[in-house]
């Protein structure tokens, strides 16, 4: 990228008056002149070595946790691309993607660069199979119904955005600059989100229905996101990762203000037609069955009773995301475009 | 699915300047407009204020009435200030 903004800047002038009104508006600190200039690069000066005292396999297996997550959800949210209710929903979806793209991309960068193998981002993106994953089930699943998509992105995004908050203050320099650009982003991505849940849960008996379903559907992800590997929990106290389990209370009440100015009730709560009379019956009632979180359904070689995606343990549908995912980089390998 | 109602979007590129017109869309309502312009026309960079107006709350001239409207006005060459000279670091002139 050029430089060609700042040259268009007046000269700064001496004892830090003012030239003219125009340099004024300036306040010297904004090299933007014309649309599209003046991007940032958010590791710009960081120091990118690994903090002492911290195991680097460790980090590396983290940020690609992290990482992976962020792909793979940008994935599910770029095959609404031509499918989207509305051409406007579409390129909002698309943004999130990419940003969550833009992500991915720092964190894989990070983990192939402190892991000592000397892979990129592309390689790490393209080359590995599902058991080498590390993202959490709730990202992979197959999309749904547009309320569905809200429904997983709400979920997602307060639960990122709950984590890249304390990540911001991470030991490690880039972890915490990735959290800081990170935090701007997936706020809004929680606030669309959240502004679509309350349209369709407040809004007609049928949007209403749908938005509900999309909840129920992905609601028994969710404890395997605030379930911590071991790695995470190492790390967190040694003041590098965010611990997700601190990250719950947040999540909860973020949900809990959604809800309810949506006007749904809490997925985890029994159905109001399962509890006539709004009583203590429905409780004992029978429950939707979950399914068992620590029983994967697909497990690979080597894995174990109670593996979660952290652990490379994943559903069948992250075989074919990453079928088409991957499906050009390996057709062809070191291609440039 | 009835159709959204279309706006119109302003975009101020920084402070200091005006809000531009660059383009339209269709939202549900006010607040979703400025979300859908957020997304459609600042994505590169381009602005830090935007406004929207419903397309049916903007008045226009027609092209008929041009001539009366618009000709008029291209032969007062005194109404133009060019006859100031323009520092060369004033920008956006």
């Amino acid at each position: 990228m050029s430089a060609a903004g700042t040259d268009h800047l007046p000269p700064a002038s001496p004892e830090g008056q003012h030239g003219n009104a125009y340099e004024a508006l300036n306040e010297g600190d904004d090299p933007r002149w014309a649309y599209g200039t003046g991007f940032a690069d958010p590791l710009a000066g960081v120091d990118t070595a690994v903090p002492e005292g911290v195991d680097a396999a460790e980090l590396a297996a983290y940020c690609l946790m992290l990482g992976d997550d962020a792909l793979i959800m940008s994935h599910r949210l770029q095959e609404w691309c031509a499918r989207a209710p509305e051409l406007e929903e579409e390129v909002a979806l698309a943004n999130i993607a990419l940003d969550l793209l833009g992500q991915a991309r720092l964190l894989l960068a990070r983990a192939g660069a402190v892991d000592g193998s000397g892979r990129d981002e592309d390689t790490l993106a393209f080359q590995r199979d599902p058991g080498e994953f590390r993202n959490v089930r709730l990202a992979e699943v197959p999309n749904g119904d547009f309320a569905h998509t809200t429904a997983r992105l709400l979920v997602f995004a307060t639960w990122r955005l709950a984590l890249l908050d304390r990540l911001a203050a991470s030991r490690d320099p880039v972890l915490a600059a990735v959290a800081a650009k990170g935090v701007k982003e997936v706020a809004y991505h929680r606030d669309y989100a959240a502004g679509w849940v309350v349209r369709l849960g407040d809004g007609t008996a049928y949007s209403r229905e749908r938005m509900a379903e999309g909840l129920a559907a992905v609601w028994p992800l969710v404890p395997e996101l605030f379930t911590p590997h071991p790695a995470e929990r190492r790390l967190a106290r040694a003041g590098v990762a965010a611990d997700p389990a601190a990250a719950r209370e947040e999540f909860d009440a973020t949900l809990a203000q959604v809800l309810t100015a949506a006007t749904l009730p809490h997925p985890a709560a029994p159905r109001r037609d399962d509890a006539p009379g709004g009583g203590a019956p429905g409780l004992d009632g029978p429950s939707t069955p979950s399914p068992d979180l620590r029983k994967p359904s697909a497990p690979g070689p080597g894995s174990q009773e109670g593996a979660l995606g952290r652990d490379g343990a994943h559903t069948p549908a992250l075989d074919g995301l990453l079928a088409e995912l991957q499906s050009v980089a390996r057709a062809h390998p070191g291609a440039r475009w | 699915m009835s159709e959204w109602p279309l706006y119109e979007v302003f975009v101020r590129s920084k402070r200091g300047l005006n809000h531009v017109h660059v383009g339209s869309l269709h939202a549900a309502d006010d607040e979703t407009a400025l979300r859908h312009a957020r997304d459609l026309y600042t994505r590169r960079n381009e602005g830090v204020s935007i406004w929207v107006v419903r397309s049916e709350h903007i008045t226009a001239t027609s092209p008929d009435e041009k001539d009366p409207f618009f000709a008029p006005s291209g032969d007062k060459v005194y109404r133009h200030p060019t006859f100031y000279a323009i520092p060369d670091d004033v920008p956006h002139m």
